[in-house]
């Protein structure tokens, strides 16, 4: 599904991400841990095609193309979907609408004709149920005057309306309070699947005591340095993550 | 008749403009009394307040006008792009200012009167309220027009008359050379009367440059009731002053829309109401859309002169490229004027580093039980924005307009006819796509 190999990517001319190496396959739930600044947020910039980083060596293959090669747009359309640390606030765009033109222009890439408004109108109700999304923020302007919990909710009804291949969730956790964090990660759990993937970073392990990873990864410094299980994830989060900087040095 | 508008232009006004009008002219005597306002008043300058962003001098000595221009033949073929799709409504088309009643639709004589102003000059209406409206006193480009109109479109709405169709008024301008023309119209709401209104602009002068310095009065007397849109979509070689004039009584109703659109070089509304009767309701609503580089300057007034009324001011702009903007909303509470609610709001989009507006709300309130608010914005295009609508697989064109139409959404959504909507909605979106 996604393979990452030797990844460099820089911001201003400066190097943050420093050979990363990932492989994640159909159905597999991957997890990123790793402390403030060490890459993880940037991974998932460069994996959407944010255009302030430069990526200077390596590749990316999702499901057969070049990624690295593919707009913002074309990235979505081919199934990739970034849910955002801080959700954006659009005021006169309808959530409703934007939804509506969003799933057009992807069904349009895949040469298929507008849904049906009635069709639309069911899978957006079904969705909301899903992440108990409040109905009456559909017709609200995206994100605006929405609570953490709402937009981050939000993130997911998208998620689970465009129904991508693979979802990256960049710190959907955090400034979530626990009931907000177990509707989220319960409408994630019901849409793993073996077709779909999830790369799932997070500063915290308890978000992965919700949504169990398959494998955990923790980056430091810009590279990977190590890969494990959901137990790794306890570990760190009983030694914490300063044990990694002498572990960088034997690296 | 033919005179450059450069310093001996002036010179020439200053003079006395003499030959200007003949001493037959019926309007003789008003005519030598505006062109002594315009001596007094003078040409504005950076100095002058009302003018100190926009340099009209420049404009006006940028070449050699003449003063006078008749109606060139314009054919159905020529005339057919400036018709808004789907739109079931009336039609006066003007050439140069001179209405075209062969190329018009015009309703029935049974609740309207719509004749050139020329032919007015004996009606009731006009002898009441020509030239009257307190705001053009001070102006020196409506003496200007006052002293030097040719024609204009005179509108008569019976009382109790209820229009059934839009009244779409085309201004088509077709030039042999650089002018610099007066178009003057006089329109009458009598009591209970109600319709809809629809400018817009044709132009078909290709070099030669069309400088268009119209006054257009308004009257709504008791009850009555006008929607009024202006759609300034001229050509390059064109600039515009436009003062609408605007006088409301008691129980009147006025919505007006003005849409500044590319491309013209400079556009400058000074659009002005004055509240003479208490229960009004006014909306003074605008959408410029700027690109090249485009000077849209936007100058209102709201007049509250009696108690119990309300009026709501919203002016949006979208400025690309190098375009600069102008807006000074003005308005006047009189110390009588008790329980009045008059809300202003400016907001802008920049979608270029070198676009610029100058935004100033002028609040003068000397009543001291009254509701009023203003408010300013400038914004940019967020790159965040965009990028999050990417993401979902919006595509950067489709992004843009998504944004751009939801900000002048507030404006746009109170259209109340659906095919004069999606025509702005679609003038928008091309605007944006170039």
């Amino acid at each position: 599904m996604l393979t990452i190999k030797n990844l460099h990517a820089e911001v201003d001319g400066k190097e943050i991400l420093k050979g990363i190496d990932l492989e994640i396959r159909k159905g597999e739930v991957h997890a990123i841990m790793g402390p403030n600044g060490s890459g993880k947020s940037s991974l998932a910039s460069v994996l959407a095609g944010r255009e302030n980083y430069t990526v200077t060596q390596g590749e990316v293959n999702f499901d057969g193309k070049d990624l690295l090669e593919l707009s913002p747009e074309d990235r979505a359309r081919e199934g990739m979907f970034l849910a955002f640390q801080y959700p954006v606030e659009i005021p006169g765009v309808s959530n409703i609408n934007f939804l509506k033109t969003a799933l057009n222009e992807i069904r349009a890439y895949k040469g298929l004709p507008a849904m049906e408004a009635k069709e639309f109108l069911k899978l957006t109700k079904e969705k909301q149920q899903l992440v108990e999304f409040n109905a009456n923020l559909m017709n609200r302007s995206l994100n605006e005057g929405f609570s953490g919990g709402e937009k981050k909710r939000n993130e997911i009804l998208q998620l689970a309306m465009l129904d991508p291949k693979l979802g990256i969730l960049d710190e959907t956790d955090s400034g979530l309070d626990i009931d907000a964090l177990r509707i989220v990660a319960g409408g994630v759990n019901k849409l793993r699947g073996p077709e779909k993937s999830f790369l799932v970073i997070t500063h915290y392990q308890r978000l992965l005591d919700y949504i169990v990873p398959d494998f955990v990864h923790v980056l430091y410094n810009g590279r990977i340095v190590k890969t494990g299980t959901k137990e790794l994830a306890l570990e760190l989060e009983e030694k914490g993550y300063d044990w990694l900087k002498e572990a960088e040095v034997h690296v | 008749m033919t005179s450059d508008i450069t310093t001996p232009f002036y010179q020439y006004i200053l003079d006395g403009g003499n030959g200007l009008t003949p001493k037959e002219d019926v309007l003789y005597g008003v005519r030598q009394d505006a062109l002594a306002r315009f001596r007094t008043l003078g040409l504005p300058d950076l100095k002058t307040e009302a003018w100190r962003y926009t340099n009209i001098q420049r404009v006006l000595k940028e070449q050699p006008f003449v003063l006078q221009q008749q109606a060139l033949p314009v054919t159905a073929a020529q005339l057919a792009p400036a018709f808004i799709p789907e739109l079931s409504c009336y039609r006066a088309v003007l050439v140069n200012g001179h209405l075209q009643p062969e190329l018009s639709e015009l309703p029935a004589a049974k609740d309207i009167t719509i004749t050139k102003l020329s032919e007015a000059t004996q009606q009731k209406g006009f002898k009441t309220f020509f030239d009257k409206h307190p705001h053009l006193a001070d102006q020196p480009f409506a003496a200007l027009n006052t002293a030097l109109f040719a024609d204009g479109l005179f509108i008569e709405l019976k009382a109790n008359a209820v229009l059934d169709k839009p009244l779409h008024i085309i201004h088509v301008y077709t030039l042999t050379q650089h002018a610099f023309l007066q178009p003057r119209h006089l329109w009458i709401a009598h009591p209970h009367a109600s319709a809809t209104v629809i400018e817009s602009t044709l132009g078909l002068h290709n070099d030669a440059v069309a400088f268009v310095n119209s006054v257009n009065e308004v009257v709504l007397e008791e009850n009555a009731e006008l929607w009024h849109y202006n759609i300034q979509n001229a050509v390059q070689n064109s600039r515009h002053i436009n003062q609408t004039a605007a006088r409301q009584e008691t129980y009147s109703r006025y919505h007006h829309y003005n849409f500044a659109l590319p491309q013209a070089t400079m556009i400058r509304n000074n659009t002005s109401v004055a509240l003479t009767g208490s229960y009004t309701e006014t909306d003074l609503h605008g959408l410029y859309l700027a690109n090249g580089n485009q000077h849209v300057d936007n100058h209102t007034f709201v007049d509250h002169l009696v108690p119990h009324c309300n009026s709501n001011e919203l002016y949006k702009g979208v400025l690309l490229d190098t375009a600069n903007s102008v807006f000074t909303g003005r308005i006047h509470v009189h110390q009588d004027a008790q329980k009045t609610n008059a809300f202003q709001q400016n907001n802008n989009l920049l979608l270029s580093e070198k676009a610029t507006i100058n935004s100033q709300p002028q609040l003068e309130i000397y009543a001291d039980d009254v509701k009023c608010s203003h408010g300013f914005t400038v914004g940019q295009f967020s790159d965040e924005s965009l990028f999050y609508l990417r993401t979902r697989g919006i595509g950067a064109e489709a992004a843009k307009h998504l944004l751009v139409n939801a900000f002048a959404f507030d404006i746009t959504d109170q259209v109340h006819i659906p095919a004069l909507q999606h025509y702005l909605t679609e003038e928008i979106r091309t605007v944006i796509s170039n």
